[in-house]
């Protein structure tokens, strides 16, 4: 027996479409029993990704393999995978528990097999009160487990979720995330696909950072978070003059002037907090008000998509506005 | 793929097109109450009129009820063909439907359980049909062969029209355009020789009432049923319910392995 292949294996993988490419030669390789999540903005090339994965698209070029089995043979894939695609894949006029008897008769399961089953993952799901309604009365947070509980009825070994909590509250948004992270508890691989940073550091192993068809960075959500070294501090001043001394005084700070405000690039350490705001002090500077920011995904995020996206020559990392106030000094 | 896991695929999606067409009452509505409508008002407001004296229709109303009875058991298979469309369309508007592609079934098991689905519940709306024309008192004299051979045409023309109107609904763009692709189907049948004889018409509306497919769908039916002569009639509406389960059944299949 050779070593167990990765779950999910690909290179070189490009599509077009009428001659827009949306994926621009992908290659990544997911361990089996580890979470993979893709992430990247509307448009990137995610959900093509995922229907080529899955089967329902043939790709231009490059391969792509499942459990070691080329994509290409979809007689092959489909035993081994599930998907639940962008929007909720159930059926609306039945129920949720003649969906999953129906994906149970489907697979073939045998009547008893199938109610029990049905029976079993409502429970599972916190559905067993919503069995008997139509999915179309479902909330967008019971629509979504009713979706990944059809997902399991045939006990993949690789499931797809293409952006598995857009649209949902924050409450149903943790449910989910709760139900996946049990998911590989018993050896499935995952591979998602979302525009949220928070759902990819929540869950992944593994994190793809995709734009304009392109993987443009991979890792964990650590290693991610190490290419923006440290965080940032951000200084307030209360009057116009303050911050063109102050400005004048820190080179590399980058000037807020409608917001009288300086964020300059630190560490993070205290030693280098102390340094800067000594050398204000000094020079009479008056900080109104100083806050830390640290780096977060949203910021390697917008570093990485940015680049691509507004060639303006403006440093990346400090694209964007500071998402999290980690410490209030 | 075995031909035992398509057949057990398709009956899955049998059954859950027959519980779609319950569960949709709009549809139900179109399919099942619009005929019969429509059976009541040609009776009981144009009846008397038509049935009385004009072009070669003597006998009243009763009379005009003989007439249009078969008339009215293809219009029913018209607006069942409608009921269709529009269930299809919804249906692959549907997430679902890109899930099945995904799994290892057969992948003609989901548009072979919409014809089976569409056939049995526009059968349904035609046996209504029925039962209601003859509580109105329609007294056809047709012997039991010729009885079958009226239901086999109805059968062979609901399964033409349902790979027709199922065609319709997995190329239509929304449910609304469905709904508006099929209406000359439920149209056409008024211009034919369905409610009045076509030698009453202009000319050019003869000719083109004539020439059009439902005209000897009808003349066969009402030949059948209640006398008449049916001559060439019967295999050119042979022929056109084969040409329209033909077409419908490939430009389904094309529809249905597209991708959305």
């Amino acid at each position: 027996m050779a070593v167990s292949p990765p779950a999910i294996e690909v290179s070189g993988l490009r599509k077009a479409y009428g001659g827009k490419t949306v994926l621009d030669g992908i290659d990544l390789s997911v361990p089996q029993g580890s979470i993979y999540a893709l992430l990247g903005p509307n448009g990137a090339g995610k959900t093509t990704m995922v229907n080529i994965l899955t089967t329902l698209l043939p790709a231009d070029s490059g391969t792509a393999r499942i459990m070691g089995d080329d994509v290409r043979r979809a007689d092959r894939i489909r035993p081994l995978i599930s998907v639940t695609g962008q929007f909720a894949a159930v059926d609306n006029l039945l129920t949720g528990e003649e969906n999953l008897i129906m994906m149970a008769n489907l697979y073939r399961l045998g009547r008893g097999r199938a109610k029990a089953l049905a029976a079993d993952l409502l429970e599972k799901f916190d559905l067993a009160a919503a069995g008997k309604a139509r999915g179309a009365t479902y909330s967008g947070g019971m629509r979504r487990r009713l979706d990944l509980a059809m997902t399991l009825v045939a006990e993949p070994r690789v499931i797809f979720l293409d952006e598995p909590t857009t649209g949902l509250d924050p409450r149903s948004r943790h449910a989910m995330w709760e139900i996946v992270r049990d998911l590989t508890g018993r050896g499935v691989t995952i591979f998602l696909t979302t525009q949220y940073l928070e759902e990819a550091d929540q869950l992944a192993d593994r994190i793809g950072v995709m734009d304009h068809g392109v993987l443009v960075a991979e890792g964990t959500a650590d290693e991610l978070k190490r290419r923006i070294p440290g965080g940032s501090v951000r200084l307030e001043f209360s009057a116009a003059d303050q911050l063109a001394v102050a400005a004048g005084l820190v080179a590399e700070a980058e000037r807020d002037p409608k917001a009288l405000a300086l964020r300059v690039p630190t560490d993070g350490g205290l030693r280098s907090l102390r340094t800067l705001l000594d050398r204000l002090d000094d020079a009479g500077v008056e900080v109104a008000k100083v806050s830390v920011l640290s780096a977060d995904l949203d910021d390697v995020f917008l570093a990485l998509t940015e680049r691509s996206t507004a060639p303006t020559g403006r440093p990346a990392a400090l694209a964007g506005q500071p998402t999290a106030q980690k410490e209030m000094l | 793929m075995s031909a035992s896991i398509a057949v057990r695929n398709s009956g899955t999606m049998l059954h859950r097109s027959l519980r779609h067409g319950v569960r949709f009452p709009m549809m139900l509505i179109t399919g099942l109450v619009t005929p019969v409508i429509l059976l009541l008002m040609f009776v009981y407001i144009f009846g008397g009129a038509l049935g009385s004296g004009a072009d070669g229709m003597p006998g009243g109303r009763s009379a005009y009820l003989d007439y249009i009875a078969p008339s009215m058991f293809l219009t029913t298979v018209c607006y069942g063909g409608g009921t269709t469309a529009v269930t299809v369309s919804v249906d692959m508007t549907q997430g679902i439907v890109n899930r099945f592609r995904t799994m290892p079934i057969s992948q003609s098991a989901l548009m072979a359980g919409h014809i089976l689905g569409g056939v049995l519940r526009t059968l349904a709306a035609v046996g209504l049909i029925m039962a209601a024309a003859v509580g109105l008192g329609f007294r056809p004299h047709a012997s039991a062969a010729q009885w079958a051979a009226a239901a086999g045409l109805l059968l062979v023309v609901t399964v033409g029209l349902t790979c027709l109107t199922i065609a319709f609904g997995a190329a239509a763009k929304s449910p609304g355009g469905a709904n508006t692709a099929v209406l000359p189907l439920q149209i056409l049948p008024l211009i034919s020789s369905a409610f009045v004889a076509t030698r009453t018409m202009p000319t050019p509306v003869r000719l083109f009432a004539e020439y059009q497919p439902f005209t000897p769908i009808i003349n066969t039916l009402r030949g059948l049923l209640v006398g008449g002569p049916i001559g060439q009639d019967a295999w050119i509406a042979a022929a056109w319910c084969a040409g329209a389960a033909l077409i419908g059944f490939t430009w389904s299949r094309r529809s249905f392995s597209r991708r959305r």
